[in-house]
């Protein structure tokens, strides 16, 4: 899943593309205004979704079209970082990088890069482990079920 | 004399603190049960359950049930009280969001049984011996409730028809809920009994709150001498207010100790954790990314302080291995 900015990251996507340049076609691309208007909540929502992994593109530093907005998205995605990986989330998985709407190159060689090292590390699959978690309950209710069943019998 | 409404007291994986707020009513709980008839209270009744089992379903008009569920006895009882009850309500941050039990999600089942049974100082267990779900002692069988993997709110294992936030609820909004529901216009199912809007705005030390923090350090509260007339973020302490449902009026902030997020977040926020990280994260004063993570380090346990209470309910759940 890939947050990309209007300004910036998301026109050098759109360069790549008329470009020619081919990439891994893994990434879903989502635009927003800002990398700044990246909500947390929106990076957790794409792991429990069932994401493998998640790239946040914005403007480089001092390029911001919204003068600030990166620099808000750099401080929380520092913090984010680190909470995820307390979380066991592999650092790999999420990344934040600063494409200008020039490097169309650069969105190639991220996207290649990344697929390749969230390849390696194999399905995060989330909504996987929910039902698997979930199934501690069921196969308690078929334990009592069944001894209750035996019982009667 | 019709029979009086029937009103029922669970817990589960709780400290106790809850049911220490219902006699918090203080002389209102003798309207309460002058009002009702309780028919199950294990920390000051002795009703069973079977007397429980017995009644016909349907025949409580409300269970409050507090505490996280964390064992298969927990999640037995919280259906059986579940079936017998016209409504319940998740009382107190345990059973709302997963509570403080729920700060176990970041570590495995075999972490938790290693430390209790063999890590922790004060334990001696040259056997290595681990609680079994079942054992026969002298041709008896014994059985234990089997410890969950992960640790859940109670509207996770069972339907829940309203909700009162805290650590504990308030004897305000006790009192309010049970007026509510003895009054018979019931609220919308799913509410969570307190006002829908942040800490900040009941707080009384809103009006030095500015609108541009500059975090160049977080404080903890015993790392400095807090002014009791200032916002605390504006002193750099990491207070959830901004991102926690008010309706305790400030408690905490009136002991002046920061908000640590009892109530959960307001309805337009699914992630408490996600969302205070955020306001605050954005508010540090650096550009630099060596500066930011310096600052930032000053918040040693992010997911302990931003999850205190939410963890089991947030987008991701628990920690995975």
């Amino acid at each position: 899943m890939a947050f990309f900015c209007n300004w910036c990251t998301y026109t050098a996507a759109d360069l790549a593309g008329v470009s020619r340049l081919r990439h891994a076609p893994n990434a879903r691309i989502i635009r927003v205004m800002c990398s700044g208007r990246v909500d947390p909540q929106f990076i957790l929502d794409a792991f429990a979704k069932g994401a493998d992994g998640v790239l946040v593109g914005g403007c480089h530093p001092g390029d911001c079209h919204y003068m600030e907005g990166n620099y808000k998205a750099l401080r929380r995605i520092r913090l984010l970082k680190r909470m995820l990986k307390d979380m066991g989330i592999a650092e790999q998985r999420f990344r934040l990088e600063w494409i200008s709407a020039s490097e169309g190159e650069r969105v190639k060689t991220v996207i290649n890069e990344m697929t390749e090292q969230v390849k390696a590390l194999g399905p995060l699959g989330y909504p996987k482990k929910f039902e698997e978690w979930d199934k501690e309950m069921e196969s308690l209710e078929q334990a009592v079920h069944g001894e209750e069943e035996a019982v009667h019998a | 004399m019709p029979d009086k409404p029937k009103v029922a007291f669970y817990w589960c994986a709780s400290c106790g603190g809850c049911e220490e707020s219902v006699v918090d009513l203080a002389e209102n709980i003798l309207d309460v049960v002058a009002a009702v008839d309780i028919v199950m209270w294990p920390v000051a009744m002795d009703f069973k359950k079977r007397d429980v089992e017995a009644m016909p379903d349907g025949s409580i008009l409300v269970s409050l049930v507090n505490g996280a569920i964390r064992t298969s006895e927990q999640e037995e009882m919280a259906k059986l009280m579940r079936r017998k009850s016209k409504l319940v309500i998740a009382y107190g941050s345990c059973a709302h969001l997963g509570g403080i039990p729920g700060l176990a999600n970041q570590f495995q089942r075999d972490e938790i049984l290693r430390y209790v049974y063999d890590g922790s100082p004060s334990t001696v267990n040259a056997e290595q011996m681990r609680p079994e779900v079942k054992c026969t002692v002298d041709n008896n069988t014994v059985n234990l409730p089997s410890f969950f993997q992960v640790v859940r709110a109670l509207d996770q294992v069972i339907d829940v028809d309203y909700y009162l936030p805290g650590c504990p609820p308030t004897a305000k909004l006790l009192k309010q809920a049970l007026d509510v529901l003895l009054s018979g216009t019931l609220p919308e199912k799913g509410s969570i009994l307190a006002p829908d809007i942040a800490l900040c705005d009941e707080c009384p030390k809103k009006d030095t709150k500015p609108s541009d923090l500059k975090f160049t350090e977080f404080k903890r509260p015993h790392m400095t001498r807090i002014d009791p007339a200032t916002c605390l973020l504006a002193q750099g302490i990491v207070c959830m207010g901004p991102a926690t449902r008010g309706g305790c009026e400030g408690l905490c902030i009136a002991g002046n100790m920061p908000c640590t997020g009892c109530f959960g977040p307001t309805s337009r926020v699914k992630d408490q954790g996600a969302k205070i990280l955020s306001a605050l994260a954005s508010q540090v004063d650096a550009k630099e990314e060596k500066e930011i993570d310096t600052i930032l380090a000053t918040i040693p346990d992010p997911v302990g302080t931003f999850y205190r209470y939410s963890l089991p309910v947030s987008l991701l759940r628990r920690k995975i291995s």
